[in-house]
């Protein structure tokens, strides 16, 4: 798949930047053929992926680094969210919703990502970090674009 | 982000503007117990007219708020979603559990 265009952001685990994030990846993907439904569900999900970095990933410390990068092809946005933070000892647990600890926390994090995202794909490991791939397709009139 | 407190009937509305995220999230569940414990209310009315995002952090908030004036005997409604801000709401399951109101003046009248 050719690259048509790709940004890369880097930015402290604060909560501030959960908006920035998903902005930016807005602004990215508003260039091409997404409609205004397609760039909000986009924004929910990489404002979930970056919340989960920060709240999961550095357990709320504001010094952890996250990395943000969108990369577009013909037919897709790709979106990837990195940390360094603690991981996720059990991603299929993870996945499921309300299986947080926090009774004010939904647990719906991986839930809205799946539910607005073509694919998502999480590699993970304990005390190294987790990685989030994102993968939207285009699709115009419904259909999607081949590549 | 910003809210705004109103009080009418008993039943505290609070008017959710703007981006409603992580980061707001904190603030606004400090602020909004404040003032839930500050007016004694029974019900509470999330205007979310001006509302143009939330994501799982903010619909936290207005469960967690659900359960506490539930506890009490109270009610927690919703009005005014937009469509965007809904069909996140209808996902998280939200939308079985907290009646919705096109209106704020509907809200308050099936709640007064």
């Amino acid at each position: 798949m050719n690259i048509r265009n790709q940004m890369k952001l880097e930015f402290l685990s604060c909560s501030e930047n959960v908006g920035l994030a998903r902005v930016a990846v807005a602004a990215f993907a508003s260039g091409v053929d997404f409609n205004l439904s397609d760039l909000e569900e986009i924004k929910v999900a990489v404002s979930e992926a970056v919340s989960n970095s920060v709240i999961h990933g550095y357990e709320g410390a504001t010094t952890g680094t996250v990395r943000l990068s969108a990369s577009l092809f013909n037919n897709a946005l790709e979106i990837v969210v990195e940390d360094d933070g603690k991981g996720i000892a059990d991603v299929e647990q993870a996945m499921l919703p309300g299986t947080g600890s926090d009774p004010e926390r939904l647990g719906l994090g991986f839930v809205f990502m799946k539910s607005f995202m073509d694919e998502v794909d999480v590699q993970t490991e304990v005390g190294k970090g987790t990685r989030v791939k994102l993968l939207k397709s285009l699709t115009v009139n419904g259909e999607s674009v081949k590549n | 982000m910003g809210y705004e407190f109103e009080q009418e009937s008993g039943i505290l509305i609070v008017k959710i503007l703007g981006e409603f995220d992580l980061h707001e999230a904190e603030y606004a569940r400090r602020d909004i117990d404040i003032q839930i414990r500050a007016q004694g209310v029974k019900h509470i009315l999330f205007d979310l007219g001006g509302l143009t995002f939330i994501d799982s952090s903010g619909l936290g908030v207005i469960l967690g708020r659900y359960r506490k004036v539930k506890e009490s005997g109270g009610l927690a409604v919703i009005s005014g979603a937009p469509p965007n801000i809904k069909k996140v709401m209808e996902i998280s399951g939200l939308t079985r559990l907290m009646p919705f109101f096109v209106d704020r003046a509907s809200a308050v009248q099936e709640l007064g």
